[in-house]
């Protein structure tokens, strides 16, 4: 449990960059903590590895006042990761994720076999070891960031704008396994983004802040997007934000029609959806190919999970040149699907929010 | 006058026993040697200080200009007055001219750290003592190195001057082919000086080159 407790920092110049911000972060939780430029995002997170010091109120972990620890030894056990990765230069790849084990007081092997590990977890290729960072891509430089702050497995890991500069391509893959690991590590993690789509794609709990630090709110993302508490986060979140909210949206409830039996060739007649149209399975890829009147092939659409979202089961729909997406079930079975009317019923989550 | 300086450098007896062109320049090296390493350990703390902290920067510009307006062979002139005969006068006039470079060097080496290097370096748990020997210094180098250069060549120029004042040295054959009017072995001396200073310049650019390469700069 990271805490703060009635924190501010007044910079002597006279700028306010953090006000009386109290927050309580759940050990094991993803909280993101999100804002324009000047909220104080970055110095609130950096007060919890002493980078910063308050000048009124207390951060806590796990009941302790962190400016009772010693830096260097409160910073050894949180996991730091920067935008730009802020690697060693002079360094290679493995050196620098073996870094922090070797602040430890590991032995140069014990570290390089523990920075391995590491760099297996994060998805990067053994072969690029001996690499300096210069020879690396911007997304793997980050991975090698990453690495480095979760090799000596730290309970805390902090992590500032950590996708803000690599290309959207690469963000997005970051993003993917950035949540998977967190998935298998469930470290306290917290992240510091101006993105409102990283916020609420990634966090679990989401402090929405204003410039001069001010909070505004403190809440899981389908609440900040269903239920904003001030103008100011309303107007953060207002860009598709009904549409987002599907994303925390279930397809429980939807109505769907039968497949018709497959022909040998694998290919099932769809005439009663829509006349002439058929549709072939491709199982392995988990994709699904529509043919109309006249044999031409559109597709691969993908098959949409029963536990998908709704947001991913209107997207299927919407994409699909006969409206019709196709279900999987949680068996494997591919048995039915359901169109934009099935999904009619389900569009209304702000009115489930509210009741 | 050419001809003079050839035949002096044909005549076997000019290389050897203790006045010879190697014992010269074995002596020229040692001043040079002792001069720059007095140097480099005065103005490598302040210069690390500084660069690190970024305290005192004002001063070190202004600091290093006066050091640079002092002239050699007055300071080394007073202090023969004031200390006598002896190698410390040379010595320290050598030194006062090696400081400005080395200390520039050093400032410059670790002031142009990335600051999200060293930011990165300390939210990890580096201690500033570590930070500075592991991460400002090695990505320093190449600048330091640069420093180093700047001030041997300095040196190794004016560390003529020590035979001024009865010392040894390839200023020897300068000094004395001017008491002499011997301008052939005058020229002896600044031919040798150059050479030695170009030799040295050229190994110690291939040293700098050898510690530079382009994986020292963060792709961005």
């Amino acid at each position: 449990m990271i805490t703060f407790e009635s924190v501010s920092k007044l910079y002597p110049g006279g700028t306010q960059a953090v006000t009386d911000l109290d927050l309580q972060i759940a050990t094991g939780s993803f909280t993101v903590l999100v804002g324009p430029s000047g909220c104080g995002k970055t110095t609130s997170m950096r007060m919890i590895n002493r980078m910063v010091a308050p000048t009124g109120g207390r951060v806590l972990i796990d009941g302790q006042d962190v400016a009772d620890i010693r830096a260097v030894t409160l910073r050894l056990g949180i996991g730091y990761v920067l935008q730009n990765a802020g690697l060693f230069p002079h360094r290679t790849v493995l050196d620098n994720v073996a870094t922090v084990q070797r602040l430890l007081g590991l032995s140069k092997a014990e570290a390089r076999t523990k920075a391995h590990e590491a760099m297996e977890r994060v998805g990067l290729d053994a072969s690029l070891a001996t690499r300096y960072p210069a020879q690396l891509s911007g997304g793997q430089q980050q991975r090698v960031g990453v690495a480095r702050a979760l090799a000596a497995d730290p309970p805390i890991l902090l992590m500032d704008e950590p996708f803000s500069a690599v290309d959207p391509i690469v963000r997005l893959e970051l993003q993917q396994e950035v949540a998977h690991l967190q998935a298998e590590i469930k470290k306290t993690i917290v992240m510091v983004t101006h993105d409102i789509d990283e916020a609420l794609t990634l966090g679990d709990r989401i402090a929405v802040l204003a410039p001069g630090g001010v909070l505004h709110q403190y809440a899981a993302p389908i609440d900040i997007l269903a239920r904003p508490a001030t103008d100011f986060v309303a107007s953060l979140v207002a860009k598709d934000r009904g549409f987002r909210t599907l994303s925390f949206e279930t397809l429980t409830g939807l109505g769907t029609t039968a497949l018709p039996v497959p022909d040998p060739e694998g290919i099932i007649d769809m005439s009663a959806l829509s006349p002439g149209w058929s549709v072939q399975v491709n199982r392995d890829a988990g994709t699904a190919a529509w043919i109309d009147a006249d044999g031409a092939v559109f597709g691969p659409h993908p098959l949409v999970p029963a536990d998908a979202s709704l947001r991913t089961g209107l997207d299927a729909v919407l994409a699909s040149p006969t409206s019709a997406a196709l279900l999987v079930d949680g068996t494997g079975t591919i048995g039915s699907y359901f169109t934009l009317a099935d999904l009619g019923p389900l569009l209304r989550p702000n009115e489930q929010a509210r009741a | 006058m050419i001809n003079e300086m050839l035949a002096y450098f044909a005549q076997g007896a000019n290389w050897a026993g203790e006045t010879g062109i190697p014992a010269r320049l074995g002596e020229h090296l040692w001043y040079s040697f002792l001069a720059v390493a007095a140097a480099a350990v005065l103005a490598f703390p302040v210069g690390v200080f500084i660069g690190h902290t970024g305290v005192g920067k004002v001063y070190l510009v202004s600091a290093s200009n006066v050091l640079r307006a002092l002239p050699s062979l007055g300071i080394m002139t007073l202090l023969v007055l004031l200390m006598g005969i002896g190698l410390l006068p040379p010595l320290a006039a050598l030194v006062l001219i090696a400081i400005p470079p080395i200390l520039a060097g050093v400032y410059a080496g670790v002031a142009n750290v990335d600051p999200e290097v060293v930011d990165a370096a300390r939210a990890i748990g580096m201690k500033d003592s570590r930070i500075i020997l592991q991460v400002e210094l090695p990505l320093a180098l190449p600048l330091i190195l640069g420093g180093m250069r700047g001030a041997i060549l300095q040196v190794v120029a004016t560390a003529t001057i020590a035979a001024y004042v009865n010392l040894g040295g390839l200023g020897r054959y300068i000094f004395d082919g001017l008491a002499l009017y011997d301008y052939g072995q005058v020229l002896v001396g600044a031919v040798l000086v150059t050479a030695l200073a170009l030799v040295l310049d050229g190994l110690l650019a291939l040293l700098v080159k050898a510690v530079s390469p382009a994986r020292r700069a963060i792709a961005r």
